[in-house]
């Protein structure tokens, strides 16, 4: 794999490091804490500890979650960790997201941004992933993303429960007179047994705060853990049930307008011309305003109520222009093999590829192309923002995955600095990596209209279908030479899709412009855990114009199915069982191998299945997990079903069984969702979907059967919120081949076959 | 005009034309219902109006006549109803956006048929889209609910 040599050579892909032109900064100031943001805006009698926790005179006891809850049950899992080291039961904590800070930095989500593969545990790897996780902290980035909210919140926030309690028992050993050994806590209560004293938490407060934070903390022992390791009732279910006004949409203010936004169907145009005058005269509407960003040219619409912006919306005439990028299905597909005519960036490159095909006989050579569209990624909670401008000050209340740039982006583009834009994350009605900074940006401008009101800006469904950033469309080329005992001795893939890295810096940060490979574009075919003696996967870039981001898995959601469908093909023409292929080229990886044994055990894998029934196999190594899975699908009359789902995953250390099994569950069904029928199409430059009608999810009646089995025998801890995503696609073609012998390249597969 | 919502009178004056959906969230401020799609197709806005659920992204709030029951006005007090408990019990919800209309179409469920099968559920609950792919747990909890509902009964 990647040796000093080749990383010398090889310029780093760090995004955000571009976005700092280039990290160069002292010991100090990576050492440098960041100041608690809590100490800001603290009640008469209420103290904080530490960034993460604060505690009322009236013992209510707050925990700062500050990472974007999206229905993957991190706001749990973060006051988790904090009550585990606190002692306090987790239902007797209050949990907030907090405000936005620089001190809430996610170092972990940029750890793997280095060439190295996550089973490498050189010093080299090693090093390059304390440097990457520096990056992190440096530039203060709270971002939710990378599937790396538990393993950044690990120790820092159980220390952060651990520091708390130390300092409380401290100050009640001072007051009571006695040594701090002898004190225990019951609930949020300090108590000296021998002597009965006792004294609340919320009594002991500012004390306890003036305390110097001890040097080092001793945390519990795995063996110890009460709640960490076992499911726990979700912090914000209640909330839930309940209908309570928790999400981006339900913000109300006083005195507050309602607004929704028209972009240019055409990317990145500005309108040709435009006659407001039909939505002008819709009554209730009260200013149309251009909205001209970095993310896109149109209007924005303020008016008394969201139906009477939306139905003005509609009647915006405008000439939208021309694209500037290929405007439909055969230009992309044209510019996809131009780029798969180019070498690309080779992140691995074992043995030597060219050598092994030079000579190799046609009947061993087996070769095909894959291909993906364009995916939205259609949360269930529309886009949205509420802004208000007043004293030249922005307010900001949104759903959002990245606060501390949609405080600098939104500002900036009203021409503030983010010292005057105080951004408020909401709870968010799905995210799965779509909620960037558009939102804010176009409620801020929207905002600066109507000074001193705050408007609340929701988009239609069409706005948000037509205005996503979409998973890429992606092509593959790939060839395997097998050896006579069925194996592949040789495996040669090239990738072609375009930079999601680029496409963001193009709306964030246009003037800077990333170096180097976009590793999203292979990851998931080139980081995966086989042996191969000559192994070779190419990433291209090809500039298709379309905004592509983050969907969750990333490059993984199209990797997974070129690399695990094109390995099934392998099996086959090998003659071989895939799982037990599969066996054989992981056997230098132990974590891999028992995840492929306990999926193919727990679906009875080999058992004779009766006619109209067949199972599919696939394995993706993502976010640090191993996972496999395994779907069986059966012939009816009204097409195929999706019968049962079989899930083994190996995250490492498995924090919450529960959360986790639901985030399996989750993403494969968000995976077999996309493969089954979704897809973005273009026409002279516009997508041609718009609402669930054309561009919809599974339904109750088609979900299958779920088993799952969380394994923990890797020795580091793994992501959770993407990996059930990659391996599905893969298994549901790779058993609709089983099936029907037909073995479908492109996706989705509603192309193809029909289903029930 | 005048509207019976959750059991309490509420005077609006909104646009006949306006869909129920936004006259109750962006006039009445009652957001328990909510946006998803505004043409009757993912059941985030479901609402039951004389206990028949309704898309109320697409219902003209004009021609709205009968008790409007919202999400918000399914407990009683601090006592939540079967189906809320019976989602809290089996930990349902993920982001939750959808939760709203898929307890309120599997409460008419539920006043129809109290036990259901698999295919009932999958008649009515076929209008109510969720992305997390809550569905495993949502089947179990409509199936608990219906065991609670019979033996409170």
């Amino acid at each position: 794999m990647a040796s000093i040599g080749k990383i010398a050579r090889r310029t780093f892909l760090i995004g955000a490091a571009a976005i700092a032109g280039g990290v160069a900064v002292g010991y100090w100031y990576v050492s440098r804490p960041y100041d608690n943001p809590l100490e800001d805006d603290l009640a008469e009698g209420e103290a904080t500890f530490n960034p993460f926790v604060k505690i009322a005179s009236d013992n209510i006891v707050t925990v700062i979650a500050p990472r974007a809850e999206m229905g993957q049950g991190i706001s749990t899992t973060l006051a988790a960790f904090v009550a585990e080291e606190l002692g306090v039961p987790l239902e007797e904590l209050t949990v907030e997201h907090g405000p936005t800070s620089f001190a809430y930095y996610n170092g972990t989500m940029m750890e793997e941004s280095g060439p190295f593969p996550w089973f490498d545990d050189s010093l080299l790897a090693s090093i390059a992933r304390d440097a990457f996780s520096t990056v992190g902290k440096v530039l203060g980035l709270q971002a939710t993303g990378g599937s790396a909210s538990t393993r950044d919140g690990f120790e820092r926030m159980r220390q952060a429960g651990a520091a708390a309690r130390h300092m409380l028992l401290a100050a009640a050993a001072d007051r009571f007179d006695v040594p701090a050994g002898q004190l225990e806590t019951v609930g949020r209560t300090v108590v000296h047994k021998a002597s009965g004293k006792s004294a609340t938490f919320g009594e002991l407060a500012v004390d306890a705060a003036k305390m110097s934070p001890p040097s080092s903390v001793k945390l519990k022992d795995k063996a110890d853990w009460t709640l960490l390791g076992k499911p726990q009732k979700r912090v914000d279910m209640l909330a839930k049930v309940t209908g309570a006004p928790i999400f981006g949409v339900d913000v109300m203010l006083p005195d507050m307008l309602f607004g929704t936004v028209k972009m240019n169907p055409v990317f990145w145009q500005k309108p040709a011309s435009v006659d407001l005058s039909k939505a002008e005269a819709v009554k209730g509407v009260v200013k149309i305003v251009p909205l001209d960003t970095t993310y896109g040219h149109g209007f924005g619409v303020i008016a008394e109520n969201t139906w009477a912006a939306f139905r003005a919306a509609d009647l915006i005439e405008a000439d939208w222009g021309k694209p500037d990028f290929p405007a439909d299905g055969a230009a992309v597909n044209e510019a996809l093999n131009a780029a798969l005519a180019t070498d690309g960036s080779r992140l691995r490159d074992d043995g030597d590829v060219d050598v092994a095909f030079a000579d190799a006989p046609a009947d061993s050579v087996l070769e095909a192309e894959y291909a993906v569209p364009f995916l939205a990624h259609i949360c269930m909670e529309p886009m949205n923002a509420t802004a208000r401008f007043k004293d030249g000050k922005l307010e900001l209340w949104a759903p959002n995955q990245m606060p501390t740039l949609v405080e600098y982006l939104s500002g900036a583009a009203i021409g503030l600095e983010s010292a005057n834009v105080t951004a408020h994350t909401t709870s968010l009605g799905g995210g799965f990596g779509r909620r960037e900074a558009d939102t804010t940006i176009y409620a801020a401008i929207m905002a600066k209209e109507v000074e001193g009101r705050p408007v609340k800006v929701i988009w239609s469904r069409e706005e948000d279908v037509r205005h996503d950033s979409y998973r890429p469309a992606a092509k593959g080329r790939f060839r395997a030479r097998l050896n006579q005992d069925g194996l592949p001795a040789a495996l040669d893939m090239r990738i072609a899709a375009p930079s999601v890295v680029a496409s963001v810096m193009r709306r964030t940060f246009p003037s800077l412009s990333p170096a180097g490979p976009d590793g999203t574009i292979t990851q998931g075919s080139h980081d995966q855990p086989y042996t191969i003696a000559d192994y070779r996967v190419s990433g291209a870039k090809a500039d298709l114009g379309v905004p592509v981001g983050f969907w969750r898995s990333v490059g993984n959601s199209f990797n997974g199915f070129f690399h695990e469908g094109f390995m099934d093909e392998i099996a086959t023409k090998g003659g071989l069982d895939p799982v037990e292929m599969r066996r054989k080229l992981m056997a230098a990886h132990p974590a891999a191998v028992k995840v492929v044994d306990k999926v193919a055990e727990m679906a009875n894998w080999g058992e004779p299945l009766p006619a109209g029934r067949g199972k599919g196999f696939a394995f993706t190594l993502s976010f640090g997990s191993w996972v496999g899975e395994i779907v069986q699908v059966a012939e009816t009359d009204a097409g195929i079903r999706v019968e049962k789902v079989w899930i083994a995953a190996d995250v490492g250390t498995a924090i919450d069984p529960g959360i986790i099994e639901a985030q399996l569950t989750s993403g494969a069904i968000f995976g077999l969702s996309a493969a089954m029928g979704q897809e973005i199409t273009f026409a002279n430059g516009m997508v041609e979907q718009s609402n669930f009608h054309d561009f919809d999810a599974m339904r109750i009646h088609q979900c299958p059967e779920f088993e799952v089995a969380i394994l923990e025998n890797y020795h580091r801890m793994g992501g959770v919120g993407e990996i059930g995503t990659p391996p599905a696609a893969p298994a549901l073609a790779n058993a609709i081949f089983a099936l029907t012998g037909k073995r479908i390249r492109a996706l989705p597969l509603s192309r193809e076959v029909s289903f029930a | 005009m005048r509207l019976t919502v959750d059991g309490r009178e509420i005077e609006i004056d909104p646009d006949p034309e306006m869909p129920l959906l936004w006259a109750l969230r962006d006039l009445a401020g009652i957001t328990g219902p909510k946006f998803g799609c505004g043409i009757a197709a993912c059941g985030a806005c479901t609402v039951l109006v004389d206990g028949v659920p309704v898309r109320s992204c697409s219902l003209p709030v004009g021609g709205v006549e009968g008790d409007i029951v919202t999400i918000e006005g399914l407990a009683d007090g601090d006592t939540l109803s079967a189906v809320q408990q019976a989602w809290l019990d089996e930990q349902v919800a993920q982001c939750g956006y959808c939760q709203a209309g898929q307890i309120m179409s599997a409460t008419a469920l539920l006043d129809e048929v109290s036990d259901p099968t698999d295919e009932d559920i999958d008649n009515a609950m076929g209008g109510n889209l969720c992305r997390c792919g809550t569905y495993p747990r949502i089947r179990a909890a409509i199936k608990r609910a219906a065991a609670m509902k019979l033996a409170r009964a």
